[in-house]
């Protein structure tokens, strides 16, 4: 029972974390420990942009004390019509500082650690310390980073270190939000090809008959700027090369006699920019941080797995679970551990992976994250790995290092790491 | 067709030489830069002519308009696709979908006027005035 000196602001949270549901899991004990775990579950938001602001405030309102946020931008004037944790002053400064001090302000109690630089600046000793991820990301490459990172840190042994991701993301009215668990759900990589790629207009239409102004703009970007300007490589946040792409563009239009050019649309071709919606960030943002709060307390069941949000005519949802790729390559097959002695040629390691009952790899090429070790595939490249077919295993790679193996035979890579008799 | 890695362990960056057999561009040596980046399969590979030539469907830069490198390619698809693409321009260059307009008028005007062109261009020679580089085997 809630007791009678529950601050005002939590009541309503605290009337749903001790009274179990009709929903909720018959194991689950509502009351002073779940909203204890709930308090001290670290969790971990990856973005402080136009979703960051919104999961920072909603994770603080949900009732989470410790939270950490990353992010490696600065603020622009353009985001300040829907970040709104952030003010004209702050134009220049760090997003996820000033997002962690405004909401630190605001909610007493919340402790936000911010930390400004790459996701990949940080290695799996702090991802493990979180309890949940939760991400706000406008880039594919990023997801991934963290999808494969998160899947490879999953020690079967040890269940704290799974760590569960919810991610959401938006474009335009659009929008998705996703529960995995690495290694037990569909990944991000699974997924991977559920994402359209962004439309592109054919090269040839951009190149002969431009029907449009974006066309125009394509068309400076992309062939004006290589003709006339090909030693300069374009900085699409250089104002100089944008106006540059600008006024070419402008001057093709006339030519075809389209209308509409502008400086901003000229940026906004070239950066790719995508009308963010600050709504459908609240939509999504929502939708990923209730998933948090049931996930961090159990009250009740989880998102299993994928919610997606249409809102350009009229409104859509669907959920639905999305299946892991047995052949995925980042959580279909995790490394196997296979034990070699370090003097042995990779010649006659590779013979052995046929007979190994482990392996039974006949015909096997393999690679490190770095290097190519032996290749049969194109021929070019066989001749160029033949030498190390000679070479010791202890001199092409190192003691508990992770190789790739694929075969003719299967579609899927095999993964192994190698450690010294 | 053949494959050339600058650096072998760099297995995203090659060269791939088209040597068509039949066709126009028979006897040719056609030399393209791929780049394939970090969020493959999800982007196409970049693909570019590393020489100047005659060819509707390729500019004087090297720009290629294959549909599957750009508005229809999809993460389905992999490098076997593009490569077959590639080699199908050389059998049967495209004149509806341009990006060397002279070119592109040519065959659609005269084809055996373009094959003319073609020969010439392999050869090194020059066609309306423009210099093209030799890429005979």
């Amino acid at each position: 029972m809630a007791s009678p000196d529950v601050p005002p602001r939590w009541t309503h949270l605290y009337k749903v974390l001790t009274k179990s549901g009709p929903f909720s899991d018959e194991d689950w004990v509502p009351g002073p420990e779940t909203i204890t775990s709930l308090e001290s579950s670290k969790i971990l938001v990856i973005g402080a942009g136009g979703l960051g602001c919104e999961i920072l405030k909603n994770l603080a309102l949900s009732g989470f004390k410790d939270i950490h946020v990353i992010d490696m931008d600065t603020i622009d004037i353009s985001n300040l019509n829907r970040q709104f944790l952030f003010r004209q002053a702050d134009i220049g400064k760090p997003k996820a500082e000033v997002a962690a001090a405004f909401v630190e302000r605001r909610v007493k109690g919340v402790k936000i650690t911010p930390f400004v630089g790459k996701i990949q600046d940080k290695d799996e000793d702090y991802y493990m310390q979180f309890k949940i991820i939760v991400c706000g990301l406008d880039s594919i490459e990023a997801r991934r980073w963290i999808n494969s990172t998160l899947v490879g840190m999953v020690d079967f042994e040890d269940p704290e270190s799974l760590k569960p991701l919810i991610d959401g993301g938006t474009e335009g009215f659009k929008g998705q939000a996703r529960v995995i668990l690495p290694s037990l759900s569909s990944c991000i990589e699974c997924q991977l090809d559920m994402h359209a790629p962004r439309p592109a207009v054919p090269l040839c239409t951009i190149a002969t008959i431009p029907r449009q102004p974006q066309h125009c703009i394509e068309w400076a970007h992309q062939i004006a700027w290589q003709e006339q300007r090909k030693d300069d490589s374009f900085d699409s946040d250089d104002l100089e090369h944008i106006g540059w792409v600008y006024s070419a563009a402008l001057e093709r239009a006339k030519q075809f006699q389209i209308p509409g050019i502008t400086f901003q649309m000229t940026q906004g071709v070239v950066k790719n920019i995508i009308p963010a919606i600050a709504s459908t960030n609240a939509v999504i943002a929502a939708a990923t941080t209730s998933e948090a709060l049931k996930i961090a307390t159990s009250c009740n069941p989880y998102l299993e797995n994928y919610m997606m949000y249409a809102g350009e005519e009229g409104v859509y949802t669907y959920t639905f679970e999305a299946e892991k790729k047995p052949d995925c390559p980042v959580c279909g097959n995790l490394a196997r551990k296979l034990t070699v002695d370090p003097n042995m040629t990779l010649e006659v390691f590779i013979e052995t992976l046929g007979e190994r009952p482990e392996a039974q790899l006949k015909k096997p090429s393999m690679r490190t994250e770095e290097k190519t070790l032996y290749q049969r595939f194109p021929p070019q490249l066989e001749e160029q790995t033949r030498h190390n077919l000679k070479l010791k295993l202890k001199e092409l790679i190192e003691d508990g290092q992770e190789i790739a193996v694929s075969d003719p035979a299967y579609t899927i890579d095999f993964r192994f790491r190698l450690s010294f008799q | 067709m053949k494959m050339t890695f600058p650096n072998p362990d760099d297995i995203l960056n090659f060269t791939l030489t088209i040597e068509p057999d039949e066709g126009m561009y028979k006897g040719g040596a056609f030399h393209f830069s791929f780049v394939v980046n970090q969020n493959f399969p999800h982007d196409p590979p970049k693909v570019k002519c590393t020489q100047k030539i005659y060819h509707p469907n390729i500019d004087l830069e090297g720009n290629v308009c294959l549909n599957i490198l750009r508005e229809d390619w999809k993460p389905v698809l992999n490098l076997n696709a593009v490569i077959v693409g590639m080699q199908f321009l050389f059998l049967e260059p495209n004149a509806s979908d341009p990006l060397n307009k002279e070119a592109a008028d040519d065959l659609r005007l005269n084809r055996d006027a373009f094959k003319r062109n073609v020969r010439t261009s392999m050869g090194g020679g020059s066609v309306r005035g423009v210099p093209y580089e030799r890429v005979m085997r």
